[in-house]
């Protein structure tokens, strides 16, 4: 069993925060479970605090190659009905969502 | 022997002599998942149908001498794989009915090769977990049992219902994908071969992403040859996926039963973690002395942030998903919850189509990616990251591959574990080090537990060398002669 | 003289930056081989890839890239050689992934610099801060349905450059001047049409104000505005409202804005704490971008010549004045017809008829140089016939406005109307003697000191002779007798 880590690194506000960036929907009654699970995951990652990284490079990409590019021909697209396919509500043409405002 | 017993090469073999049709083998495929499926709940759809015409189609090649390297035999494709046509779920809600009207590139290459594919398998949700209990469609049973004991245990995952599908006979062979030990740990709990290879050596087109620069997908089969065969189908560079890297694939199947000698394999000392079980610590050693008999040399060597690996993949593999995931927002694909504005519409449409795991590891991406947290947790992730891999490539230049055991434990009850998130995350302990390095690594069963269960051992390999885990994998299978079968298979449930 | 604005507290100067997205001249899109042509029957310029569907990947278009070096080379500016896309995460219905693939961290193009001209002839030079390649988004409509708004993205994954400015601007003239000479650079080098009307180029609008020799004040962003115009009524409306809030002992909040002009006035977009945590991170399905040095020196070899340095050269080359050859490159087009009816000619006065009657013909008649009815070939051929004495500068004029009426050559309008020049001495002493004699009372008055007259007898000889004479030698001949 995991010991449970005693810094509150996650506060109510900041779960919902989240919450909201990620547009995942919870309630109140939620969010102390979440409180307790996030910050358990976080306490147990803070270990990569004991890692010297001083001068190391992140890993981006595979290191096997550089970016390849592709040329300039429109090779895709016209494709409507597979685009729109699986659409939960297409009108016509289009996609629809609830009516945003600006 | 019956034919959901036979490995893929023999079948091959076997339809090629015409000693029995495709229809014969598809069809007693169609017939075991029929009657073992309902209780292992490998797959998620069937495609018994579908798999029937094929195996006609396969047939008629056959009869000219027009035969692939697959073709007739039945394969399970891991529900991670956009299947054209074919119901693609990622065991989720939020696509419980998504159909794609596209292929992925590795199934495409498998059907190229005359496959059949007879459905789709379960899997964790989004390839978020390592026993298969995540899954929107209720979770997998493997088919092995302990040693007097009836309790379901947990087939590993992500990939669990490709693994129990191959281990119980309800597939020749299956795809899988890998993402921190996805192919191997649950390879390694039911028994059979799973392959994770290089980064970048199959294509990620059309498999449903979770952490871009992890997941690779890989074959999973009952011996190291029918990986190998698998592969060799599988592999090959796709203009269409960036991180595709452009080498030649190699005759994989030259590599089985090569000459081991002088190869040096590195046992890994920081792999000996404290609390390794004993049965754990005996078939490694086990396996470390039938190397030794093949004429390897065994070197020590030191991979020093080994246990740092879980960490890095928790904090990377998370951030990746939140942003793979937020295309699930029930517009264009996928379930919809209505709302009365766009926002509540993603809100309802997420909380309701997701699973507990997956919102948890996306609300984590989205924490350690957020503003002020990127330098602590996600760019020192991938600090950490370069230098788990400058462990592999050091060593790689006193050794030619790595033994260490698997899984930390062999399969363990539904239920058993609990529900703290952490507990679970440990299970990727041995495999997850390789994954954050990109290198190739394959699980090989050894023989069975204290409790009569499967062990296996992973051998890690030098990047786009898969040929030598082959060879080494091939060896250690001759001398561990693993023919045990589980307690709940095709052959006995009829 | 700079521009400031005055308060009830003192005098106040204007801070400006500006942040363009030009849509990037290309077949197809940034990272998916969908067209990138405008227009289009909705969602049919879009790609599986561009819609976001699962398991779809990135594959960056390299003419994207050659065109942002080009642009970058255009702005004088660093070309990084090597550079990195990262994801900006944020939910929106026109925003398939849920993130827009773009360059946070290490841009394409670094430091660079634009040169503008005032009114006055002042010369000042922007910064640019850098340029980094992005995808555009789809377009949302909200006025088809009283319930649901409707989605086509076919915009959706289009090359953008967003070229930021330094915060150098200091006027909303500069601004504008600004603008317009960076709609220039990239027209000439054909990396983007700068068709704002159309939204190929748009323009956000950092604002702020402050005291003269005080340190920057916050700055509030305009998003959006689409007209040169309408930047500088922005600028103007928004400084003054921020200059407004100081003196009244408040502070300026930093906020996105948006501008309506037909109230004249900004409005904040009512934004949340968490509305810019785009969390970006390096996009792993994509590599780090390596670019050749030799390939941007090639690209460099390729450019045209930018407006600057042709400006400059006609004014060397055809000892036109600076304003005329400013207004001769303004389009490529527009140099390219002018040097080929210069060719070989006088440029002075090719200068003259190419930016009076004909680009005053053009206005009028709704016309451009490409598809002016006049071409330069025959603008050039009517030139000869001025140099050459065969017609004089205001039988030029009808001949012109009949060239444009016709599209006949100046030679065949010359020959159907009779319109040659007279330069017969024997005709024009004539006529002179003719126009002298029935005003005799005029040259009795001339002759008494009255000089201005002798413009009237040109202009009765002129009129005698339906406007054929020779002018020079009408005054010689006037002259002689007077």
């Amino acid at each position: 069993m995991m010991e449970s880590y005693c810094f509150m690194s996650l506060d109510p506000a900041t779960v919902r925060r989240i919450a909201r960036l990620a547009r995942i929907g919870i309630d109140e009654s939620d969010v102390p479970a979440l409180q307790g699970e996030l910050n358990g995951i976080l306490g147990w990652v803070e270990q990569l605090n004991e890692v010297d990284v001083e001068g190391v490079t992140p890993m981006v990409g595979t290191g096997h190659a550089a970016l390849r590019t592709r040329p300039d021909v429109v090779t895709d697209g016209n494709c409507r009905e597979a685009v729109l396919s699986n659409a939960p509500d297409a009108v016509g043409p289009f996609y629809t969502v609830p009516k945003v405002v600006e | 022997m019956s034919l959901t017993e036979l490995t893929i090469a023999d079948a091959a073999a076997g339809l090629r002599a015409r000693k029995f049709s495709a229809a014969e083998l598809v069809g007693a495929h169609n017939a075991a998942i029929a009657a073992l499926n309902p209780r292992l709940n490998a797959y998620i759809t069937t495609t018994s149908d579908a798999a029937l015409q094929a195996a006609a189609q396969a047939d008629a090649a056959l009869g000219k001498g027009e035969a692939k390297p697959l073709t007739g035999i039945p394969l399970g494709i891991k529900d991670l794989f956009c299947t054209k046509g074919v119901r693609t779920t990622a065991a989720s809600n939020i696509l419980k009915n998504f159909v794609p009207p596209y292929e992925s590139t590795v199934t495409a290459n498998l059907l190229r090769d005359g496959a059949v594919f007879v459905g789709k398998t379960n899997l964790d949700e989004f390839a978020m977990g390592s026993a298969n209990i995540t899954s929107a469609f209720g979770p997998v049973e493997n088919p092995w049992k302990r040693r007097g004991d009836d309790a379901a245990l947990v087939p590993g995952g992500s990939s669990g219902g490709s693994a129990a599908a191959v281990a119980a006979g309800l597939a020749m062979g299956a795809t899988g994908t890998d993402t921190g030990g996805s192919i191997r740990q649950p390879a390694a709990y039911c028994g059979i071969v799973g392959l994770k290879p290089t980064y970048g050596r199959c294509s990620r087109f059309g498999t449903i992403a979770y952490a871009s620069s992890l997941d690779q997908a890989g074959p999973m089969a009952r011996t190291v040859r029918d990986c190998a065969i698998l592969l060799q189908s599988m592999a090959g560079f796709d203009a269409r996926d960036s991180t595709s890297v452009n080498c030649d694939v190699p005759d994989y199947s030259a590599a089985i039963g090569r000459s081991l000698k002088g190869l040096k394999v590195g046992i890994p000392a920081e792999y000996r973690a404290e609390g390794l079980s004993a049965e754990i610590e005996a078939a490694w050693q086990q396996g470390i002395n039938w190397l030794k008999d093949a004429g390897c040399e065994i070197v020590d060597v030191s991979l020093p942030h080994t246990k740092y690996g879980l960490a890095t993949y928790y904090i990377v593999a998370p951030a990746e998903c939140s942003s793979n995931l937020a295309r699930y927002d029930g517009l264009r694909f996928g379930e919809r919850v209505p709302g009365d504005t766009l926002d509540a519409m993603y809100e309802a449409t997420r909380r309701a189509g997701f699973g507990p795991e997956v919102r948890r590891r996306i609300m984590m991406g989205t924490y350690v990616l957020s503003a002020g947290y990127y330098d602590a947790y996600y760019l020192k992730a991938q600090k950490v990251r370069s230098l788990i891999r400058r462990d592999f490539t050091e060593s790689f230049q006193q050794v030619d591959v790595l033994l260490t055991p698997t899984a930390p434990t062999p399969a363990f009850a539904q239920g058993e574990q609990s529900d703290d998130p952490v507990q679970m995350y440990l299970n990727d302990i041995f495999t997850v080090p390789a994954s954050m390095a990109g290198m190739p690594a394959m699980s090989v069963p050894v023989g069975l537990g204290t409790t009569g269960l499967p062990l296996g051992l992973q051998l890690i390999g030098r990047p786009f060398d898969e040929e030598t885990l082959l060879a080494a994998g091939s060896a250690l299978e001759a001398a561990a002669g693993f023919t045990h079968r589980p307690a709940l298979r095709a052959e006995v449930v009829k | 003289m700079s521009y400031t604005l005055e308060g009830r507290t003192g005098t106040w100067e204007i801070v400006v930056g500006l942040e363009v997205h030009a849509q990037v001249i290309s077949h197809s899109k940034l990272f998916s081989g969908a067209s990138a042509s405008y227009g289009g029957e909705p969602n049919t310029h879009v790609s599986l890839v561009d819609a976001g569907f699962p398991g779809m990947l990135p594959v960056l278009n390299q003419e994207c890239v050659a065109q942002a070096i080009r642009t970058g080379l255009g702005l004088r500016a660093r070309i990084n050689l090597e550079s990195r896309f990262d994801r900006k995460n944020y939910f929106y219905a026109d925003l398939p992934t849920g993130y827009q693939i773009s360059q946070f961290t290490h841009p394409i193009v670094g430091e660079g610099t634009v040169e503008i001209e005032l009114a006055d002839g002042t010369v000042r030079h922007i910064g640019i801060t850098r340029l980094h390649m992005e995808q555009d988004a789809g377009k949302s409509m909200h006025d088809q349905d009283p319930a649901r708004s409707f989605i086509d993205l076919n915009r959706a994954g289009v090359a953008l450059m967003e070229i930021v400015s330094e915060p150098d601007i200091r006027s909303p003239e500069e601004a504008g001047a600004y603008l317009r000479k960076l709609r220039q650079i990239l027209r000439y080098l054909g990396t983007c049409d700068g068709n704002m009307e159309e939204g190929s180029m748009r323009a956000d609008v950092n604002v702020s104000v402050r005291k003269a020799g005080e340190p920057f004040r916050t700055r509030c962003e305009i998003k959006n505005v689409n007209s040169i115009r309408y930047v500088m009524h922005a600028i103007e409306v928004e400084a003054t409202r921020q200059i407004e809030v100081w003196e009244e002992g408040g502070e300026v909040d930093q906020e996105t804005r948006l501008f309506d002009p037909a109230r004249n006035e900004t409005r904040s977009l009512r934004s949340k704490e968490d509305a810019h945590d785009y969390r970006y991170f390096p996009d792993p399905d994509l590599l780090p971008l390596v670019v050749e040095q030799a390939w941007v020196d090639e690209l460099e070899r390729g450019l045209p010549e930018l407006p600057d340095d042709k400006r400059d050269r006609f004014v060397r080359q055809y000892g036109i004045p600076r304003y005329d050859a400013s207004v001769l490159v303004a389009e490529q087009a527009i140099a390219d017809y002018y040097e080929e009816v210069a060719k070989g000619r006088d440029a002075r006065l090719a200068a003259n008829w190419v930016t009076g009657d004909l680009f005053g013909a053009l206005n009028r008649t709704g016309r451009t140089i490409t598809d002016s009815p006049i071409s330069a070939q025959a603008l050039g051929g009517m030139l000869d016939l001025v140099s050459d004495k065969t017609i004089n500068g205001k039988i030029a004029k009808e001949v012109f406005e009949d060239m444009l009426e016709t599209g006949d050559s100046a030679a065949a309008i010359v020959e159907r109307k009779g319109l040659k020049q007279v330069t017969d001495t024997g005709a024009i002493d004539a006529a002179v003697a003719d126009v002298l004699a029935r005003n005799a009372d005029k040259v009795e008055e001339y002759r008494g000191g009255k000089d201005r007259l002798f413009g009237f007898f040109v202009g009765q000889v002129m009129k005698a002779m339906a406007g054929k004479a020779n002018p020079a030698m009408v005054n010689e001949a006037l002259k002689k007798v007077l």
